[in-house]
């Protein structure tokens, strides 16, 4: 069946397209151009509307142990958010912490065709495919998290040979089922493990006495030379702590020129200006990024209300339970691999602190001057829900809605931050690559986040509407794999979406040692540690996108 | 899969995740014998009991009478059509299983509940109220220096319990480490499995199982400065107390295990709460963390599943739509005591123990061969055991670890998954 959609204005950042009015083919799933005298099965006049391709989530927390626990932890929070089945969707509940086929829908409904599990544990990496698997819609993909498990830590501190170190990482991403790798608060995990509290990036880890700069740049080459796209996913020392952006101006200096990527970078950079001893460090941070152009980012934009704090963080978000609200949270030490802290926030506006933290996110959006290499994120639910997104982007889009949502927040905070006297306005283009074609390319995903011939039809169309928060929540068309989802904001057919996976090669040596490791200290056997294709698949419940590495370098 | 070959002869298997308690042991072998399956290595009395089972494959059975499961699977949609509000219980199954009954809960507008959610309830609220410090399996193998067993009967639960996570000679962070102290706090708990080179002190504190949560808050309290006057606390001398306070701080990691099936009495979430509370607060200066047990009989994948899709643990109602969240309202024994519901389906695929309620309003039966309902059911349809009969995958007791199970010998017995989805499709 041959589908046109005749006559929008199409935003392609990939493809150089800046709102130049065209008409767009699909069949068979993927976008075409037809001999022109095809017969046209289906024809959506889109006169004046905006076109781009599906939205896409680099870094949202939907998948995973820490997010049931973050479920069940806050019934409370899902008391008037429950969503009633119908006979395409199933029942469920949505806000802060949404159910896994709510999260699927809401991001459909949203124009978005994926979404990126940003902390997926090894050990844990089973559930996390189960509950992404019931994610509807959207396709998924996870990053795996090394740095903080004892094996790396061992071969690490053994000084073992670096060939072998990225035979365990490309074993690990197989064995995980994994596109990219993450590494959070760097060798700090398993410290706290070991009752050391902060583990700053030239610290030594007390037992096995290697830093996390050791183990960014070993994790960072490793992927590099093993062809991997998206660049090492570093979710730094320090996160939260006031004087934090040294620590990153410091991480980006000791990349030594490895493509990296800093998540959430709202987090880290902070300052210690002022009487309350906190304040922007945005625009040293910013300069950094736009002078070092192997630096790429997400920012972890903080939005106001109540969420849920969700991270592998185990050291840092202990800490932050102090601020827990709602007074319950969860510290988790695992399997000599990873950890996890859940803590509700609520970010108040009237906050000094919560009210800063708003401020230094949208200034590090108007200071990075490259959007493709600064991506449109909450850190959902860690900043707020991903339903925040088109609020924020109007919030970038509309200087005018900006300045009013400053006068509604604490007063001090603006002192302490430079955005009073940012003026820029981002453009749909740009918006564009931010949500799209960027995430599209850092990830390495062939075919998704441009609308040239050949890709993957995941198109959104808009209402060019100029409140851009309405226009951004409420597509008018959503088509994933060329099929209509979403139709004025409303779900008319739901699809089981696709993993993306990418598998650097690898010796298959490394098993031996692996097998051995995990026989002596495990409690779980090597063969039951690693997911198979058939898990994901799951007689039809899923698919495996396999993207291609790069070459190996070495 | 490479582990799946035998180097051992036909239907030989290695590294078999067991399905019948909580921790999932996956280091099993499994052969044949002449009457069925064989554990051949590390084995413990429930792996043996369920593995060794004999495979019968019963009739399915309407009103008594043998049927054709497609006639079983009508009956069973048309009881659940017509029910007011039929409760979806025991999920004693998979993952895969929680997954269909959720769906089919949805569609028949019930309740979903699992056969042992007391006893989970009794962590699930300390969740929902203040949270905890936890650990999991592997960590404390390697860990721990200090273990607290909490007035839980673990050897009986989880016959592999100390010899897997207490007594292993090896751990990572030392080629000679050093001694556990295993304090058993409780009366008549089972020790026997407390031995081997690891092993150091073990101590016994025989404290009554609801006095429990008394030695927990004081030893708080004592460690905030507070002063406690009285030579006795929780029916423990004061000494006592103190010194297991001490130890605690001295641990290097303490690990504090409790199996909330064992803590049956009036609000045992509160122990479970001074518990987690205390180990809250000795991590402000060194490392502790609770290790929860129990979750037999598929209690974890059920509460998981049922979390993730509906965001809630269990005792959700679907009868308007809409996932309608009240532990205490939508517990099953409460709401089949107070006749509230006019239909039970209960779903019991592990083992023929875990039967129904006795209850005299209509029942759907998916169940283990052999198991014995007081009453007959409407409906009996016999179900396949996951990790024998079929593949499928469960999730640990920590609530980190799944693992794969597989299909081990060949039988006529269905998936509870693919009945359960024909009985949705049917509705």
């Amino acid at each position: 069946m041959l589908i046109k959609l005749t006559g929008g204005k199409v935003y392609d950042p990939a493809n150089g397209v800046d709102g130049e009015v065209r008409d767009i083919f699909i069949e068979n799933g993927r976008i075409v151009s037809p001999e022109p005298t095809a017969k046209v099965d289906q024809e959506y006049p889109l006169h004046g509307r905006v076109i781009m391709a599906g939205g896409i989530d680099p870094h949202s927390h939907i998948g995973g142990g820490k997010m049931t626990i973050a479920r069940m932890l806050l019934p409370e929070d899902h008391i008037g958010h429950e969503v009633a089945r119908t006979e395409l969707t199933r029942a469920g509940v949505g806000h802060a912490v949404p159910s896994t086929m709510t999260t699927g829908y809401r991001y459909a409904e949203m124009g978005y065709t994926a979404a990126f599990e940003p902390a997926m544990l090894p050990a844990n990496a089973r559930q996390a495919h189960m509950e992404m698997g019931d994610t509807s819609i959207i396709d998924k993909g996870a990053f795996v998290m090394l740095g903080s498990d004892d094996f790396f830590l061992r071969q690490l501190a053994g000084k073992a040979d670096f060939a072998a170190i990225k035979d365990y990482i490309a074993w690990t991403m197989h064995a995980a089922q994994a596109i990219a790798v993450k590494v959070v608060n760097p060798g700090g995990i398993s410290a706290f493990k070991f009752n050391q509290r902060k583990l700053d990036l030239d610290e030594k880890h007390v037992y096995y006495g290697v830093t996390p700069r050791d183990i960014i740049v070993t994790l960072a080459r490793g992927l590099h030379e093993l062809g991997v796209v998206h660049p090492l996913h570093i979710h730094g020392c320090n996160l939260g702590v006031p004087g934090g952006y040294e620590t990153t101006l410091e991480t980006i200096r000791g990349a030594e020129g490895l493509p990296i990527h800093l998540t959430h970078i709202q987090f880290h950079s902070y300052g210690t200006e002022g009487d309350l001893k906190f304040s922007s460090a945005a625009a040293p941070i910013a300069e950094a990024v736009n002078a070092n152009k192997n630096v790429s980012c997400d920012v972890g934009q903080v939005m106001f209300g109540q969420t849920c704090t969700a991270s592998g963080d185990s050291m840092r978000q202990f800490v932050n339970t102090r601020s827990a609200d709602p007074k319950k949270w969860v510290v988790m030490d695992i399997e000599c691999d990873a950890g996890c802290g859940v803590v509700p926030f609520k970010y108040r506006d009237k906050s000094f602190v919560n009210a800063l933290q708003w401020a230094i996110g949208l200034e590090l959006f108007l200071l990075v001057n490259d959007p493709w290499r600064l991506f449109l994120t909450t850190d959902h639910p860690n900043g707020g829900p991903f339903t925040w997104y088109p609020h924020l982007i109007r919030l970038l889009m509309d200087k005018e809605f900006r300045r009013d949502r400053m006068q509604t927040i604490n007063q001090d905070a603006l002192k302490y931050s430079t955005l009073a006297s940012l003026d820029r306005e981002y453009s749909l283009y740009e918006i564009a690559i931010m949500t799209r074609a960027g995430p599209a390319r850092s990830l390495g995903l062939v075919d998704r986040g441009h609308l040239g011939v050949g890709a993957w039809a995941d198109i959104t169309v808009y209402d060019d509407n100029p409140d851009r928060e309405a226009m951004f929540t409420t597509p008018e068309l959503l088509f994933k794999n060329g099929e209509l989802i979403v139709r004025n904001g409303k779900i008319v057919k739901v699809v089981n979406g696709g993993t993306h996976v990418m598998r650097p090669s690898y010796d298959p040596g490394i098993e031996r040692s692996l097998k051995g490791y995990f026989e002596d200290y495990h409690t779980v056997r090597m063969d039951n540690f690693r997911l198979s294709d058939d898990e994901i698949v799951n007689g039809g419940r899923g698919s495996l996108i396999i993207q291609p590495t790069r070459a190996r370098a070495a | 899969m490479e582990s799946e070959k035998s180097s051992h002869g036909a239907n030989h298997h290695t590294n078999v995740a067991c399905p019948f308690c909580g921790i999932l042991c996956d280091d099993l072998e499994i052969g044949p014998s002449s009457e069925g399956l064989k554990v051949l290595k590390n084995g413990c009395v429930k792996s043996v009991a369920g593995f060794e089972r004999k495979l019968v494959e019963p009739s399915p059975q309407v009103d008594g009478k043998d049927v054709s499961l497609d006639e079983a699977i009508a009956a069973a949609a048309r009881l659940i059509r017509e029910s007011h509000l039929p409760i979806f219980g025991g999920l004693a199954t998979d993952v895969e299983g929680v997954r269909a009954i959720m769906a089919l809960a949805e569609k028949g507008g019930g309740i979903v509940d699992h056969a042992l959610s007391d006893a989970q309830y009794r962590n699930f609220k300390v969740l929902q109220t203040s949270g905890w410090v936890m650990t999991t399996l592997t960590e404390a193998r390697n860990r721990a220096d200090l273990f607290i067993i909490a007035g839980s009967d673990v050897h009986k639960l989880h016959p592999r319990f100390f010899e897997r996570i207490v007594c292993n000679e090896a751990s990572m962070f030392s080629d000679n480490p050093p001694k556990r102290t295993v304090v058993f706090l409780g009366e008549g708990l089972d020790q026997s499995a407390v031995k081997g080179n690891r092993i150091g002190e073990v101590l016994t504190l025989p404290v009554k199982t609801d006095r429990i949560g008394e030695v927990l808050d004081a030893m708080r309290a004592l460690n905030k400065g507070a002063t406690i006057t009285g030579d006795n606390i929780g029916g423990l001398p004061r000494a006592a107390v103190e010194d297991l306070l001490e130890r605690c701080k001295a641990a290097s990691y303490g690990v504090v295990v409790w199996a909330p099936p064992s803590l049956s009495f009036a609000n045992a979430d509160l122990t479970v709460q001074a518990v987690s509370e205390f180990v809250k607060d000795i991590n402000l200066t060194s490392r502790f963390a609770g290790l929860a047990l129990g979750g037999n009989e598929g209690a974890v994948s059920a509460g998981a599943v049922c979390g993730w899709q509906s965001g809630f643990p269990l005792r959700v109602s679907f009868a308007s739509g809409k996932p309608d969240y009240d532990s205490e309202r939508y517990a099953m024994n409460r709401m089949l005591y107070a006749k509230e519901s006019d239909l039970l389906l209960w779903l019991a695929s592990f083992t023929p123990d875990l039967s129904p309620p006795d209850t005299d309003i209509p029942m759907i039966l998916l169940g283990t061969p052999s198991i014995k309902p007081a009453r007959t059911p409407k409906v009996y349809i016999p179900v396949g055991t996951p990790g024998i009969d079929h593949a499928g995958i469960m999730v640990r007791v920590d609530n980190v670890v799944s693992l794969p199970l597989r299909k081990l010998r060949n039988s006529t017995l269905p998936r509870a998954a693919d009945v359960l989805e024909k009985i949705e499709a049917a509705l």
